[in-house]
């Protein structure tokens, strides 16, 4: 996926005038694709994530990714649309890891093991399929890491549905969401039905993974769903602010993954990751040099209520 | 059945699957234990570019796994602080360690004159058809000590599973426990990249274990049974593998996935049946 | 001057988990203001008591009926706090938020800002703002209500969580163990800021608890309940020897300190313990 890169690296060079910069960037159609599809593909997962991470769900959506890896390999086998593939693969996958990890309460063992045992047997589906295609080992790798130079003008737009598709279905559920997500148990006395919340939950990560995958792949679709929100949750206790700078956070990324894989040598999803990482890294380090500046306060508080 | 053993390749296949299968199921008892599923799935990962960057720099690939394996869960120690490492930091960790594979796989990809050459897959997927001799071998004792290491500890490191602060009170060293537990899963971790790969060692690791503890609630019979159970797994997938067009890793993580399921759901009824019967005598009198 | 109608009407009611009987033929009225503790040893039913009222577990005779009607859930005028451990210290939302949630949690949809003010909502949103600093100053919470919620030490939790439950403006109130895992100092400004709001706002508390002494002051009446049976009475009448020596079926002994605490010896604790902690 590097390659194209590579051979416009001699031809483009980055300008110090932002406007010409940008209007290089956007010169070639791949590149309006890639940065369509990237920007849809970000506001839907900075919500999304934001939510994962709430729910102490990072390793449910990492798992969800790598079942899209069977759902794209199985779809290429069949003959059909990936994006097919990928959407009736994730939403087996998430109603299953429901089913089979239930147990009252969030987060147990029991669900991780779950979700561990699903996404090891979706991981061998996904190699079973490729080798009954009998493709090569480039398939794998564009499943696996996304080929975002090679995007069409119709997965734009699948995308773009898609995406506003998943962000309705959160606009609706979100407030309630948060509700379960935060305080499950008073949420139920209340009369929200947690279960049916959960399960759409599930499956609006399941169609995140799958607007995802074509484009940056399904072990980084994980990155962007998980670091930009973590960060924002560094960096606020408010969930709509929290929301809104997961959301920014994931465009800033992968507006920068694009640019910078453009004019360099670097594949995208290693640009992506290392800034979204170096984000998380900083607000990490910001909320960790606030709270010492505030633990004498703290201690002082502590000891007078006591 | 006796057929197939006149195979080198099965030989080897079955000698490297059985000694990671043991190791697997009993250090795979205190991953679940110590609810260190999340984190051995993402020190699997690191595998990726583990053994990439090895490549790359002309060492054993197994030098690689193991090395960047021990510094994410350094990492991962570090970033999480005092608290047990969180879902959030292993989750980020993760998502970085995999952006490196992509560097490290171009890098790859463009320095073999641009062909697509499968060790990254094998690394991920593994090959244990595909396992020579001396591979094998190696991978049998690397096995073997690090069972007898890890028995040699486990009850102390039981004890600092289940109830680290009493543990540390009574003079188990809690730290240095947790250290070289987690360097024998690194180990594990390398030695299983040539066999079973990366991922797929996850569902020896995890599955067994989780099936022995939902089955026996004392330690070491669960020990045991999870390390039985994955030998089980590995040989009745070896001999599949053998007999139909399928990959060994998907007939491995196939049946592992299924006798799951069946358990999970043969318990769930078995319950609902229990309870069914008990409530009808309570409700008769009234 | 007409009697108080009952807030809160037990008749009859018993339930039954598996082969077991929790609690049978209880009969219970709760005025409005009427602050009633509920005790008993583990395994007893309190918590299921209160979540029958909630209506989230099923009765196997007799009926609740709350505010007038049969007890279902999600009603907004029962604020209720579950029996609970701390949140996680990574739970990065605000406790302003959380009990903002009380309010506006079980709608669905977004607050759209432009079409809110079409449709007056936007002083809603005002009112609701002021309602949930109300309740935070009520509970004394305002000076940590904007710090997240993991941070904070378990009193604090707790307060915030009160003014969750209070935020709807209940009329009966449903607390369950909101004493446990609090140090003595918290504990008694906990119990005199619910006995606050049982009288000021005339709201119904039933609360779950293991240590009758810290709200011993405050209370109305006690519930006792144990071996399946109940006993329902002031705290004199049902924590004296006579009574709980019957209810348990083998001599108790209470003692009374002489800084007025009430000390129970012998009573058989732990009977059912693993089974209420695990399986519930």
């Amino acid at each position: 996926m590097t390659m194209p890169t590579s051979a416009l690296t001699l031809l483009l060079q980055p300008s110090w005038n932002p406007v010409e910069t940008l209007r290089m960037l956007l010169s070639y159609h791949f590149m309006q694709n890639a940065f369509l599809a990237g920007t849809f593909i970000a506001l839907l997962a900075g919500p999304v994530g934001y939510f994962m991470v709430l729910r102490g769900q990072s390793f449910l959506g990492h798992a969800l990714a790598h079942v899209g890896f069977a759902g794209a390999a199985g779809a290429v086998w069949l003959g059909i649309s990936p994006v097919v593939g990928l959407l009736v693969f994730g939403a087996l996958a998430a109603l299953g890891i429901g089913a089979l990890g239930e147990r009252g309460g969030r987060l147990s063992v029991e669900s991780d093991i779950a979700i561990g045992t699903v996404l090891v047997f979706s991981l061998s589906l996904g190699l079973l399929f490729i080798r009954l295609a009998s493709s090569y080992a480039a398939n794998i790798y564009a499943f696996l890491f996304g080929t975002v130079l090679g995007i069409r003008d119709r997965d734009v737009v699948v995308i773009a549905v898609m995406a506003a598709l998943g962000l309705l279905v959160l606009a609706v559920i979100a407030r309630p969401l948060l509700f379960v997500s935060v305080d499950p148990e008073v949420a139920a006395a209340r009369g929200v039905p947690v279960r049916l919340l959960a399960y759409a939950f599930l499956l609006l990560l399941a169609l995140s993974v799958a607007v995802a995958v074509q484009v940056i792949g399904v072990l980084l679709i994980f990155a962007l769903l998980v670091t930009p929100a973590a960060t924002a949750q560094q960096l606020t206790t408010r969930p709509a602010l929290g929301i809104v700078l997961s959301t920014s956070l994931a465009l800033i990324v992968i507006w920068l993954g694009l640019s910078v894989a453009y004019f360099t040598d670097y594949p995208v999803g290693f640009v992506v990751t290392t800034i979204a990482f170096v984000f998380f890294l900083l607000a990490r380090a910001r909320r960790g040099w606030r709270a010492n500046a505030w633990r004498p306060a703290r201690i002082a508080r502590a000891g007078g209520v006591r | 059945m006796i057929e197939m053993w006149q195979y080198d390749f099965i030989r080897h296949a079955m000698l490297a699957g059985s000694a990671l299968a043991i190791v697997a199921g009993l250090i795979g008892y205190f991953v679940v234990a110590r609810r260190l599923i999340f984190t051995s799935d993402v020190l699997s990962h690191v595998a990726f570019p583990g053994a990439l960057i090895a490549i790359i720099l002309g060492v054993n690939p197994l030098l690689g796994v193991f090395g960047f394996a021990l510094l994410t869960a350094l990492g991962m120690g570090t970033l999480a602080g005092k608290t047990r490492a969180n879902d959030v930091t292993t989750g980020t960790l993760l998502a970085w360690v995999l952006g490196i594979g992509v560097l490290f796989l171009s890098i790859y990809a463009s320095g073999s004159s641009g062909a697509n050459s499968s060790a990254g897959i094998n690394v991920l997927f593994g090959s244990l058809f595909g396992i020579h001799a001396r591979e094998a071998w190696v991978v049998a004792i690397v096995g073997l000590l690090t069972t007898i290491v890890l028995l040699s500890i486990a009850r102390p490191l039981l004890f600092a599973s289940l109830d680290p602060a009493v543990a540390a009170s009574r003079g188990v060293p809690v730290r240095l426990l947790n250290i070289v537990f987690l360097i024998l899963l690194a180990i594990t971790i390398a030695e299983a990249v040539q066999a079973v790969g990366a991922l797929l060692l996850f569902a020896l690791l995890i599955t067994p274990a989780a099936i022995a503890r939902r089955l026996v609630a004392r330690p070491f019979t669960g020990m045991f049974l999870s390390a039985l159970l994955s030998l089980l797994f590995t040989w009745a997938g070896i001999t599949l593998a053998y007999y139909f067009p399928y990959p060994v890793s998907f007939c491995l993580t196939a049946l592992v996935f299924v006798a799951y399921v069946s358990v999970v759901v043969v318990q769930r009824v078995l319950r609902q049946r229990i309870y069914q019967r008990r409530a009808r005598p309570a409700h008769a009198p009234a | 001057m007409d009697m108080k109608q009952p807030v809160i009407e037990f008749e009859g009611a018993a339930v039954t988990l598996g082969e077991r009987t929790l609690w049978h033929d209880v009969n219970l009225r709760v005025l409005p203001g009427e602050f009633i503790a509920i005790l008993g040893p583990n395994g007893a039913g309190k918590s299921t008591l209160i979540k029958a009222i909630l209506g989230l577990i099923p009765l196997s005779a007799g009926r609740i009926r709350v505010l007038g009607r049969t007890s279902h859930r999600g009603s907004t005028e029962i604020g209720y706090l579950p029996q609970r451990h701390a949140f996680d210290a990574d739970t990065r939302i605000r406790g302003r938020d959380l009990v903002q949630l009380g309010l506006s949690g079980t709608r669905w949809g977004l607050p759209l800002p432009g079409l809110r003010r079409l449709w007056g909502g936007d002083r809603t949103a005002r009112a609701e703002a002021k309602r949930v600093q109300e309740v935070i100053d009520l509970v004394g919470a305002a000076a940590y209500a904007d710090r997240a919620i993991g941070e904070l030490s378990g009193g604090e939790q707790q307060r915030l969580l009160i003014a969750q439950s209070l935020v709807t403006r209940p009329r009966v109130l449903l607390l369950d163990e909101p004493l446990d895992s609090l140090d003595l100092n918290s504990q008694q400004a906990v119990s005199a800021l619910i006995h606050r709001v049982a009288s000021e706002f005339d709201v119904a508390v039933l609360l779950v608890a293991h240590d009758v002494n810290a709200i011993l002051p405050y209370l109305d009446r006690v519930l006792y309940i144990a071996r399946g049976q109940t006993v329902l009475g002031t705290p004199h009448e049902v924590m004296s020897e006579e009574t709980l020596s019957h209810l348990y079926d083998t001599p108790i002994e209470v003692l009374h300190t002489r800084d007025g605490r009430i000390v129970v010896v012998g009573q058989p604790e732990g009977v059912a313990y693993h089974a209420h902690d695990h399986a519930h």
